[in-house]
């Protein structure tokens, strides 16, 4: 391991130590569209504490945020809105759609609501329920962290 | 609009993000600048998007742009039957469900003309305080998030937490739960559901006592909220708004006295009235009613306690389905189940206002009946969109630091905005 020398030193994989890094300091952007914004809120509440995930620190400016939680149901005027908060946050990036209006429209099969946000962005992760209890949405995120560590560090850069 | 239209309008025509524009006035040889704040912005509670117009830090014009939550909610209702459409207007004003189930049920009942037991009643107005101490304590919370108090935040949810584990008790989940319904409750509460709303009851006070504590006499909240954003009566009655930012301006109107629904003249409590219309009375007033609304859950659960066993739901098998139980041994409970959730039941041709005091305001519910399963056109009035109204009367002239201020004082959900 190195520790018995004078300047100790670890061996380990770049990947690992990446990954880790990445999906422990998970800050999402605060992206609040409707009921499911409100269970993202109870998610980071001393109740649920997303901080034991280290994803509390939601941030106000997607420059400063590697995490998009779309919470609710994304109109179209809202659309262009939201592929621009998307491309303004910095690689690495990922999406987590939270409920069934952000996955696939839900109840809203209308001509107001996209079906399916990943009709504009790139998912990673689908939260089903209307709206996901904070329970759920903390499942994700520690799928997501999962998925995080499957990846090939080089491949998002 | 499939996806590639989405995206050549936002090449072409997508205006949401910063516009910077100075205007030169030559007689007074000042600039503006026209900034935007929002649609996704942590103040504006949800996506309402503003455009100010600024003369160094103070706002000369306040323009609120809305539709970036348009959900179809009206018109997806008028293709869904009547007992179906209810589960909608759960996910309209998405921090009043239980008040916006009564206001759609309430029409509904007048237009089918069915008399609900006097239990349901009674829960309807328990669930509809319970409903509006969550909502309160979710304003609470994230208006003095949006001044500078977090701590207050954490608190606020844990009490919010609990009523949400309360509805949650009785139907399985946390926030939509459609459990009132035209023709009463959908069931009656389960076991153990009342020890859960006596022991939020009882804490409720000593918590109150705290937010005072945090809030009430803090120098900072008062220098943040006093005298910021004020309505006299006659702006406030001009721009239409109702609820506390109404009652906030010295306007003592409420309904629930002054159009008693759901048996609500039977209870014993005062409205509480502002006196300058300001941030701070808003946020007094709605502290008040947080303390009324405890009061009437007190009320309403010695009643509710008083008649256990009774129906909760109308015997009229035409609009609430047959008990459980009825299922196994009789066809017709069978027959009935399934016509009215499958066809529904058809109202006579008429149209009906189901209207209830919201913890935002007036909420109502216009439904006219043409006599199918089907409302022919339901339209919802929120009253956000109204209370939102006042938001550039209050801005102009003031600092731009103190719009979010302003805007959590009259607790928009932009749900109820956008339907």
């Amino acid at each position: 391991m190195g520790l018995e020398t004078d300047q100790p030193f670890l061996t380990v994989s770049m990947n690992k130590v990446v990954n880790w890094a990445r999906k422990n300091s998970l800050w999402p952007a605060t992206f609040g569209l409707a009921c499911c914004a409100i269970e993202m809120m109870a998610s980071t509440d001393s109740r649920y504490d997303l901080a034991r995930f280290g994803s509390e620190a939601f941030r106000a400016s997607p420059r400063q945020a590697d995490l998009m939680i779309v919470s609710g149901r994304v109109c179209k005027k809202m659309a262009p809105v939201l592929r621009q908060v998307y491309d303004q946050m910095p690689d690495p990036k990922w999406v987590i759609a939270m409920g069934d209006c952000a996955s696939n429209g839900g109840v809203f099969n209308n001509y107001a609501v996209v079906q399916g946000v990943d009709q504009i962005v790139p998912v990673d992760i689908y939260v089903p329920g209307c709206p996901p209890s904070p329970d759920a949405l903390i499942h994700a995120i520690m799928q997501l962290q999962e998925k995080i560590d499957q990846e090939r560090f080089s491949q998002r850069y | 609009m499939q996806n590639s239209d989405l995206m050549s309008e936002r090449s072409t025509t997508f205006p949401a993000g910063i516009e910077v524009e100075r205007q030169h006035d030559p007689d007074t040889g000042a600039d503006t600048m026209t900034i935007n704040m929002g649609p996704s912005h942590p103040s504006t509670h949800g996506v309402l998007r503003l455009v100010l117009e600024l003369d160094g830090e103070n706002v000369v014009r306040c323009t609120p742009h809305i539709g970036y939550l348009h959900t179809g909610i009206e018109k997806t209702m008028e293709n869904l039957s009547y007992y179906k459409a209810l589960v909608l207007t759960d996910r309209e004003d998405y921090l009043s469900n239980l008040c916006n189930n009564l206001a759609y049920s309430l029409a509904v009942e007048q237009l089918v003309d069915v008399v609900i037991p006097e239990k349901s009643q009674v829960l309807r107005v328990l669930l509809n305080e319970l409903e509006r101490i969550a909502s309160h304590m979710l304003w609470l919370g994230t208006h003095a998030l949006d001044i500078g108090a977090m701590s207050v935040f954490f608190y606020t949810w844990q009490d919010r937490d609990l009523i949400l584990e309360i509805k949650e008790h009785m139907s399985g989940v946390r926030t939509k739960t459609s459990w009132i319904c035209p023709g009463g409750l959908r069931g009656d509460m389960p076991s153990g559901w009342y020890e859960r709303v006596e022991s939020f009851l009882n804490q409720f006070p000593k918590r109150m006592e705290m937010y005072e504590g945090l809030l009430s006499n803090n120098p900072i909240w008062l220098e943040r909220t006093r005298g910021v954003g004020v309505l006299t009566p006659q702006d406030a009655l001009d721009a239409g708004l109702t609820g506390p930012s109404l009652r906030a301006s010295g306007v003592a109107w409420d309904l629930r006295k002054s159009n008693p629904y759901s048996g609500y003249e039977q209870y014993e409590f005062d409205i509480a009235v502002g006196q300058y219309g300001d941030v701070l009375d808003r946020y007094r007033v709605r502290m008040e009613e947080l303390r009324q609304s405890y009061e009437i859950c007190r009320q309403a659960m010695k009643r509710a306690l008083a008649m256990p066993g009774a129906p909760v739901r109308t015997n009229d098998r035409k609009i609430a389905p047959p008990p459980k139980a009825e299922l196994d041994t009789s066809m017709e409970a069978l027959i009935h189940h399934f016509k009215l959730f499958t066809e529904g039941y058809h109202p006579p041709v008429g149209e009906a206002l189901g209207v209830v005091e919201g913890p935002r305001g007036e909420k109502a519910y216009y439904v006219i009946s043409d006599g199918s399963n089907r409302p022919y056109r339901v339209r919802i009035k929120g009253p956000s969109f109204y209370n939102l109204q006042a938001l550039p009367k209050m801005c102009e002239g003031r600092l731009v630091a103190d719009v979010v201020a302003m805007i959590g004082s009259i607790d928009i959900v932009l749900g109820d905005i956008d339907r």
